[in-house]
């Protein structure tokens, strides 16, 4: 009984986040709205015992992500209501599109809770271990099935951010940076100089 | 007692609204690339819910993959933003020709 409580109450409060995130005014808000959609999948994701991906999703997505998309938000001077432009032109067109596409996947739905479609069976390489726990068992198929699809996507997380990095890099005139090259390349010999003086005298330099 | 069809049914709708956050926000990019998270969120409900139903984890290591294209989408995507807004001022795209030979 609790778990139908915990599931509609999570799937509803997803879908009432993800209609918000969409279709509120201040991106702020969207942003917040998205956090909590985010929240609520884990929450979903918890009830199927898959708690590993779930602490990945507030770790990475609501951690990392929504953090990014907020400091976007707020770093850039926007004008909000002029991109609302379009608005109410686009609605009928995507309220058009969003009811096609669920009654196609409702069809969907409907054909295989009818029973004309055969769920595959898995062919229990990648079944769940007796006793493990679930992030034992993921771990354990991790390192050893997809050992290179892991290494490819940590690959890929260092693609992204070499790309962030050079996107949003740029080199500013007339600011005092430390040239490494230079200091490493400069010698004792080069920068010194030793001079006996002589009284009375000054040193000329 | 809840089934597959009931989370398959939550994913549907988040899709949905997904695909309806990027038609009618065609203007605002962050937007945008908010609806493409969605879509991806819902994406991954359905991966972990017939990864669980079915007992099998690749569904699960799957969708720790989604999540890393989402994460580097998400960086090089704002990144683009922010670099489209110095050069321009505005983030409106829906007519952006820049890239045009």
């Amino acid at each position: 009984m609790i778990q139908v409580f915990a599931f509609y109450l999570f799937a509803v409060l997803t879908c009432i986040a993800g209609a918000v995130t969409i279709l509120s005014r201040n991106p702020v808000h969207s942003v917040l709205w998205l956090i909590l959609a985010f929240f609520n999948a884990a929450g979903l994701m918890v009830l199927v015992g898959a708690e590993f991906i779930a602490m990945l999703l507030v770790i990475v997505y609501v951690g990392a992500v929504a953090v990014l998309f907020l400091f976007v938000v707020m770093m850039l001077d926007i004008d909000f209501a002029e991109l609302r432009g379009g608005f109410i032109r686009n609605f009928p067109l995507g309220l058009l599109l969003a009811v096609v596409l669920l009654i196609e996947l409702g069809v969907g739905i409907g054909a295989w809770s009818v029973g004309g479609i055969k769920l595959g069976t898995p062919d229990g390489t990648a079944a769940v271990p007796q006793g493990a726990s679930n992030i034992e068992a993921i771990g354990m198929l991790l390192y050893s099935k997809y050992l290179f699809l892991f290494e490819a996507a940590g690959v890929l997380l260092l693609v992204a951010m070499v790309g962030a990095i050079v996107l949003t890099h740029r080199q500013r005139s007339g600011v005092r940076g430390q040239n490494v090259s230079k200091q490493v390349a400069r010698r004792p010999e080069d920068a010194t100089v030793l001079v006996t003086p002589e009284v009375g005298k000054g040193v000329s330099l | 007692m809840i089934g597959i069809g009931h989370y398959v049914t939550v994913s549907s709708i988040l899709f949905v609204l997904g695909v309806l956050g990027i038609a009618l926000n065609r203007k605002n990019v962050i937007i945008i690339l908010m609806s493409i998270e969605l879509i991806l969120l819902a994406v991954n409900i359905n991966l972990v819910a017939f990864s669980s139903f079915l007992h099998d984890l690749t569904g699960q290591i799957f969708a720790m993959f989604v999540l890393t294209v989402a994460a580097g989408e998400a960086a090089v995507g704002l990144a683009i933003l922010v670099t489209y807004f110095r050069d321009r001022g505005t983030i409106a795209v829906d007519d952006v020709h820049n890239l045009k030979g």
